[in-house]
């Protein structure tokens, strides 16, 4: 599984980092999500596809594969 | 039947009932309106009216109100004809409500959302946990000092929820009493168009104050920061800086004392559950998003209007149509969360409604949850046998209002 963030959709709403705190983090700046795991680690993957899915509130993030 | 079929135009032959007007009272205040169950059987989205008579859909279901809510075309500027009017006149508050970030579109909302989205990330708002747990305690160690019974409400839930955002913004606390009932009588149905406007400019007044002192003195709150983004950003506008910090004012100190109030309530309610939380309290965030699921608190902000004609779920929505995407309604679609009814701290309530969705998801969301997380910890750990001090039939619910909550919760214990 790959896993990618438009940063022109994204809102910095933070639902990707409640849902896998060890893939996303939140910039200081301006709120955007930034992929830390671009590959995440199975134990993640059920949760950033819960994030990509059904939470991410922008519908910013795509997860391949 | 296809689902455009379900909802296609009446035939003039065939008149069919005046649509129901949104927003419906809760009969329960455990449920949402009654209504929304039937309406949710007539197709993915029915023809409601607003309270002046203006034509709107209304969806029950998650997914179409995720579709709604996160529509390219559908827009939140309550200014703009056909956006559904919760209450008489409110599209007659233009002044008033300048600089607000929720009834922004983009380009506009999108500059701004991201000056704020940085200052309330969870790592931020995870900074803010030993001043919050400080806030939290003060107040329960005030509320054990002091008599019994109590109302939770005005001495408890208002003063912790102000105490902090006041802190944060950099507003002083002595001012409360003027922006509690100003932003009472704003989020009041019951308010007069002249109540409303007068509340608007007695809050308006104080954050113009604060706010030409800062500019002249900057500090670390919030405030002193937005101005520096929005002079970095070359927007500063006084008036404008002043409408984004009434919102943050008063989004930030309603709502979390509603919450505070009516989970209390929730958690009094349901004895087996709150007897798990106490023994367990890193439950907390589960505990929390139930709660506020359950109550969706929110219910009536979830609107838009279309710019556009679109298509949503087989239904053709002419521009100009207002859309309604009810949160309570949403939050308890049986697809999404099995036997919704129940009040359960161990389901999967996180893709709840209460915050919204789409480009406007409650940006305040990560201090409202960590400021829910410690109250109901805290509260219910220092005074464990914290009781109601009146019938549920008795209590008073705000259902004349934007948010959901209790005029005044006895308690004593
Ligand atoms: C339990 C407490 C709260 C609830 C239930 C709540 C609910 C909501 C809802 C339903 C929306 C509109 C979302 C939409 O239209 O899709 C919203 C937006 C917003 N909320 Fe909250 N809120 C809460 C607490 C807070 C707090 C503590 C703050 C600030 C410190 C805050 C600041 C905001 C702001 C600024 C927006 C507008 C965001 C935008 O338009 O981009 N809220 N909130
Ligand atoms: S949940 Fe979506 S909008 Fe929010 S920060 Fe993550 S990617 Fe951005």
């Amino acid at each position: 599984m790959r896993v990618i963030v438009d940063h022109d959709l994204c809102v910095g709403a933070g639902q990707c980092v409640r849902a896998a705190p060890e893939v996303f983090e939140q910039s200081d700046l301006d709120g955007k999500s930034q992929v830390l795991q671009p590959v995440p680690d199975w134990k993640y993957q059920a949760a950033v596809r819960e994030a990509a899915v059904r939470m991410c509130p922008a519908r910013a993030i795509s997860v391949v594969g | 039947m296809t689902e455009a079929q379900a909802v296609s135009a009446p035939t003039p032959e065939q008149p069919t009932p005046a649509p129901p007007t949104f927003p419906m009272p809760r009969a329960c205040p455990f449920a949402p309106p009654a209504a929304y169950a039937e309406l949710g059987e007539k197709g993915p989205l029915t023809p409601v009216v607003d309270v002046e008579g203006t034509a709107a859909w209304l969806t029950t279901r998650h997914d179409v109100a995720r579709d709604l809510l996160a529509h390219p075309k559908a827009s939140k500027n309550l200014l703009r004809p056909g956006f559904p009017a919760l209450f008489p006149g409110a599209a007659a508050l233009a002044g008033e409500i300048k600089g607000f970030l929720i009834w922004m579109d983009p380009p506009e909302h999108t500059l701004y959302r991201h000056m704020l989205a940085g200052e309330f990330t969870m790592r931020r708002v995870q900074a803010m946990r030993p001043q919050i747990e400080k806030i939290v305690d003060d107040g329960i160690t005030r509320l054990l000092d002091g008599p019994r019974p109590v109302d939770l409400v005005h001495e408890f839930a208002l003063p912790t929820a102000s105490l902090l955002i006041s802190e944060l913004l950099g507003v002083p606390y002595s001012e409360r009493d003027l922006f509690q009932h100003a932003t009472g009588a704003i989020l009041s149905h019951e308010s007069t168009q002249e109540q409303r406007k007068t509340a608007f400019a007695q809050v308006r007044g104080l954050l113009s104050r604060v706010i030409a002192e800062r500019t002249e003195n900057l500090g670390d709150d919030l405030l002193s920061t937005l101005i520096r983004k929005y002079r970095e950003a070359d927007v500063f506008d006084h008036d404008h800086l002043v409408g984004m910090a009434v919102m943050l004012l008063g989004a930030g100190h309603e709502t979390t004392a509603n919450m505070i109030a009516v989970g209390t309530l929730g958690l009094l309610q349901h004895p087996e559950a709150l007897a798990e939380f106490r023994a367990d309290p890193s439950l907390s965030p589960r505990v929390v998003d139930e709660l506020l699921r359950y109550f969706s608190i929110g219910d009536h902000v979830t609107c838009r209007v279309a710019t556009e004609d679109i298509e949503v779920h087989g239904v053709h929505i002419p521009a100009g149509s207002g859309l309604i995407a009810p949160n309570a309604a949403a939050n308890r679609d049986p697809e999404v969360f099995p036997n919704p009814d129940a009040f359960d701290i161990h389901r999967n309530s996180r893709s709840h409604l209460a915050f919204g969705f789409g480009i406007h998801q409650c940006l305040g969301q990560h201090l409202a949850r960590l400021e829910l997380e410690i109250v109901f910890t805290e509260l219910f750990r220092r005074i464990p046998d914290l009781r109601l001090d009146s019938e549920v039939a008795d209590l008073q619910f705000k259902d004349q209002a934007l948010f959901y909550g209790l005029h005044r919760l006895p308690v004593t214990w």
